[in-house]
């Protein structure tokens, strides 16, 4: 079914943006977007932990709990998988690039309890636009893209927002939650 | 710490939606209701309660550098037992809150309360903490269910009202927008109820100033 390859591009990275339509990966969204360098680097780092945890809970879940009758373990299973290659991928990068980790690493450890990853562990398994590992990989990677846009879009606001005159009860959370949610508006049409 | 302490900085000088901003995606996400703030609440107030208690008991057995993995597990065990139970004997509410309530286990609040509280404080005080916490959480939640369900489908707790709505409300966008007011609002409040704070501990420092004077 590779023609529902596009849909399922589309749905992830813009009709059902993660971010802004869905509410998973608020923490980050709000706390790394003061400049668009590092959320461009926390974006990255979310999409590649996104595209590796599907590639693996997917098949944990469709080829081993599900025989075994263990449905009901997913969700410490999701959470172990993703805390631990999280650790893996921190400890390769270390040792293989050092400006790749200086780029990201301090992102890493944030990741784990990012909603959007155990978010789209869950979401694949139950979409019904996901049929095979493809398509959840598919998904997976689109929605990490999607992710990436909504944060660099957020901090070159965020970054103008610092010239603003704003009135004292708004600052800091509630402004950028206004703003998000003119953004959340323009991806509202798709 | 006094448990009337624990109390007020759950409810309110503390509050982990309003003050703490912890916890932001469910309260997005599943505000368009009054009754899916009711549901939400009480499940995070029960895995707070039982998370913080255990990890509170363990907190001079687990090592300082294994901690997270091991508060995560503990709260995914919470987590799951909750799932199971909603599954069974409540499953519209389950129904509703549906990718969320698995996504608890990656609460902010849990780990938050976890590490800030829970590895410091006696058992009591700790289960006592989560259930303030938690009930702070239901109690912004449901605040802005009620108002974004009002002003979005022109009912309260799933009753009809009136058949006039703004579409704006139930919406994403509506939820952000609901949110920062409703900081903007509590930041207000809280920073005149500082100020009064302030006077009365003013005025009663000079009146002590005053007897000690007169003595």
């Amino acid at each position: 079914m590779l023609e529902m390859i596009p849909v399922i591009i589309f749905t992830a990275m813009l009709s059902q943006n993660f971010i802004l339509v869905q509410f998973l990966g608020i923490c980050p969204f709000l706390g790394v977007s003061k400049n668009t360098d590092s959320a461009f680097g926390m974006g990255m780092a979310v999409t590649v932990v996104m595209v590796i945890t599907t590639l693996i809970t997917y098949p944990i879940y469709n080829y081993i709990l599900v025989p075994l009758g263990f449905e009901y373990m997913e969700i410490i299973v999701f959470i172990f998988v993703i805390a631990s290659l999280v650790q893996i991928i921190e400890i390769i990068l270390k040792k293989t690039s050092k400006s790749l980790y200086e780029a990201m690493g301090i992102y890493l450890p944030l990741i784990t309890t990012n909603c959007a990853v155990l978010g789209v562990a869950e979401l694949v398994l139950t979409s019904n636009l996901v049929h095979n590992l493809l398509d959840a990989c598919v998904y997976g990677l689109f929605g990490g893209l999607g992710f990436t846009l909504a944060i660099v879009l957020m901090s070159g606001m965020r970054e103008k927002l610092d010239s603003a005159r704003v009135p004292k009860p708004l600052e800091g959370f509630p402004i950028t939650m206004i703003l998000a949610c003119f953004m959340a508006m323009a991806f509202g049409m798709f | 710490m006094k448990a009337k302490d624990i109390a007020l900085d759950g409810l309110f000088r503390q509050n982990p939606t309003l003050k703490l901003v912890l916890g932001t995606c469910p309260t997005l996400a599943l505000t368009t209701a009054a009754m899916n703030g009711v549901g939400m609440g009480l499940a995070v107030t029960f895995v707070l309660i039982f998370s913080n208690a255990i990890i509170s008991l363990l907190r001079n057995v687990i090592p300082s550098k294994v901690r997270i993995p091991a508060y995560i597990l503990i709260i995914a065990t919470f987590v799951t037992i909750t799932r199971m139970v909603l599954n069974k004997f409540l499953p519209s509410i389950s129904a509703s809150l549906g990718t969320y309530l698995p996504l608890i286990v990656v609460n902010c609040i849990i780990i938050g309360r976890a590490e800030a509280f829970a590895s410091k404080n006696p058992v009591l005080s700790s289960a006592l903490d989560g259930l303030f916490m938690g009930l702070g959480f239901m109690f912004a939640l449901t605040l802005m269910g009620i108002f974004r369900e009002i002003l979005g489908s022109g009912s309260v707790f799933g009753v009809k009202l009136w058949d006039f709505s703004i579409g704006f409300f139930v919406q994403p966008a509506g939820a952000l927008f609901t949110y920062a007011i409703f900081i903007a609002v509590y930041s207000l409040v809280y920073s005149a109820f500082l100020r009064a704070a302030n006077e009365r501990k003013n005025k009663d420092g000079l009146a002590v100033k005053g007897a000690r004077g007169n003595a």
